[in-house]
């Protein structure tokens, strides 16, 4: 008998019931996420190969994504700066950094929509922790970001905006995200799973969205009363927890609550419905 | 192994609502609940009835063939014992580790080389990182890619991609394994060298659950026959006992 045979597969066990308990169904979620936790490397490696094979031969891959944000940064910024008759050394790191910023979050909330869908074949072939590909989504994500984060190195040390240690305080704001980020793909990974229609649906949303939210212009540019209300929108206060302490303009009580808030709500809502949801994704895809 | 290996399945049902008919769309689930319709149109639902109240205990040693017609639910019940389908009503309860050879390209990626898609078969599985080059000898020497093993699995010729996938499959030695048809298929050459590494899987497995159209393999691998019809349970028992009555049915081609 030859070795051919070598490689033994982790221990297992499984222990699944319909009609759950809510009390077991919560345990069979937490043990998807711990597990999920578990599988990093493999969510890194898709995540990472995922943005691979979608820059397959070309010269610059992933860097493709910095030059065309630094193009659109550098042409917005001039073409603002002299319709909202702004400084241009004021404007252009706000408008780079909140570009950049928008860009992931646009970016993560929409693929989140797929996150379960475009693993299926996998979903239907191997029972997986559903969390990896959360996992996997979040961290395509931060490798997008990371590539276009020299655009706000570059214009930040052009005009000499360097935020010094503030850039410290985005910290506890980028925690946040990364939170509300797999929340996000938990919940609407399996939401558009069920129901189709509902992507199209988040993508108008969301252009709406970057319209209405200080993305290119500035809170200060609606005046006092305007700006009270600002908090409201989920997107002002997120965007906000981390571009404030890196553009230096501080981050108003309200912002953190509102932040704070909506996270904690998206998080439950989140939640409670993978724990329902969990067991019937493979139907749904 | 610490533990043995163990399945039981108890009254297990498994029901596939099809969504892709009417009740898919969020406006069609809108429309109804304000109509006051949902719940008349969530029991009219067409659903398929894959498996009705299957009920299987299986213990260390067992070799169970499952046999039937196309769509009986022998890929179904497959799919439920390694947990990808979850059961609707019942209850699945498996110890021991698992290998499911459903999918020959499970996870495979033509765009990748053979040999990083030897890496990500090894982090599906979840091994540690010590294990992966014992996993990427043995299958590139299996599969024999000699050179093409860097280069992408696209270029690969028919052959080559079934080597891998069947090399990558039988890699990994679980204590269950479940394996579908498919793995019984393959060219004529590498039918032999790929026999003897599934029979010493076979053999090295505690349990086995093969679902198949082929007898002869029934009759040489298997100590137990389920024979599924429609999604039930038809019969259950030895090869010599279930067999003929299954080819006896005039519906069967054999």
């Amino acid at each position: 008998m030859s070795t051919a045979v070598t490689t033994l597969a982790p221990a297992a066990s499984l222990d699944l019931k319909a009609d759950m308990s809510v009390a077991s169904r919560h345990s069979l979620a937490v043990d998807d996420l711990v597990r999920g936790f578990g599988l990093w490397r493999l969510a890194w490696t898709l995540g990472w190969l995922d943005i691979r094979l979608r820059y397959r031969g070309s010269m610059l891959g992933p860097f493709w994504l910095t030059i065309s944000t630094g193009v659109m940064v550098g042409a917005l910024g001039v073409l603002y700066s002299t319709l909202f008759k702004m400084d241009v050394a004021s404007y252009l790191p706000f408008l780079a950094l909140s570009q950049v910023l928008w860009g992931f979050l646009g970016a993560l909330v929409s693929e989140a929509c797929t996150s379960f869908t475009e693993a299926e074949n996998v979903i239907r072939s191997v029972r997986m922790p559903f969390f990896v590909y959360s996992v996997r989504t979040l961290i395509r994500n931060i490798i997008v970001l990371a590539h276009n984060i020299l655009v706000i190195l570059v214009v930040f040390a052009w005009f000499r905006a360097w935020p010094g240690w503030d850039l410290l305080l985005a910290i506890p704001g980028m925690l946040i995200w990364i939170a509300d980020a797999l929340a996000l793909t938990l919940l609407l990974g399996a939401f558009c799973a069920r129901f189709r229609d509902i992507q199209p649906i988040v993508n108008s949303v969301m252009q709406i969205m970057f319209f209405v939210t200080p993305v290119i212009w500035k809170p200060e540019q609606l005046g006092a009363a305007g700006m009270a209300k600002l908090p409201l929108n989920p997107f002002f206060d997120l965007l906000e927890i981390v571009r404030g302490p890196l553009l230096d303009t501080g981050v108003s009580g309200m912002t953190w609550l509102g932040a704070l808030g909506y996270s904690a709500a998206l998080c439950s809502i989140a939640w409670a419905f993978f724990v329902r949801a969990r067991g019937r994704i493979t139907f749904w895809i | 192994m610490a533990l043995q290996a163990r399945i039981e399945v108890e009254d297990v049902s498994v029901l596939f609502p099809l969504y892709h008919g009417s009740s898919r769309s969020l406006k069609k689930m809108v429309v109804a609940a304000a109509s006051g319709r949902l719940g008349k149109d969530q029991q009219q639902r067409v659903v398929v009835r894959a498996l009705q109240n299957v009920n299987l205990r299986l213990s260390s040693g067992d070799r169970l063939g499952l046999v039937g017609t196309n769509g009986a639910g022998k890929t179904t019940l497959l799919r439920v014992l390694a947990g990808v389908y979850e059961p609707v009503a019942g209850r699945l309860r498996v110890q021991g580790s698992l290998n499911a050879l459903l999918d020959p390209s499970l996870g495979m990626n033509a765009e990748l080389t053979g040999r990083e898609n030897i890496l990500l078969r090894g982090l599906y599985n979840g091994l540690p990182r010590s294990m992966l080059p014992r996993l990427e000898e043995d299958v590139a020497e299996f599969a024999g890619l000699a050179d093409f093993i860097d280069l992408p699995v696209r270029i690969y010729s028919a052959g080559m991609v079934i080597r891998l996938g069947f090399a990558l499959a039988t890699a990994i030695r679980p204590q269950i394994l479940l394996m579908d048809e498919w793995f019984l298929a393959g060219d004529a050459v590498f039918m032999e060298k790929a026999r003897q590494r599934l029979e010493e899987m076979v053999r090295g497995a505690e349990i086995l659950v093969l679902s198949t159209h082929q007898m002869s393999v029934v009759r040489e691998w298997c100590t137990r026959v389920v024979w599924l019809e429609q999604g039930r349970v038809r019969a259950d028992g030895a090869p010599e006992e279930v067999l003929p009555q299954y080819l006896g049915t005039p519906l069967e081609m054999a």
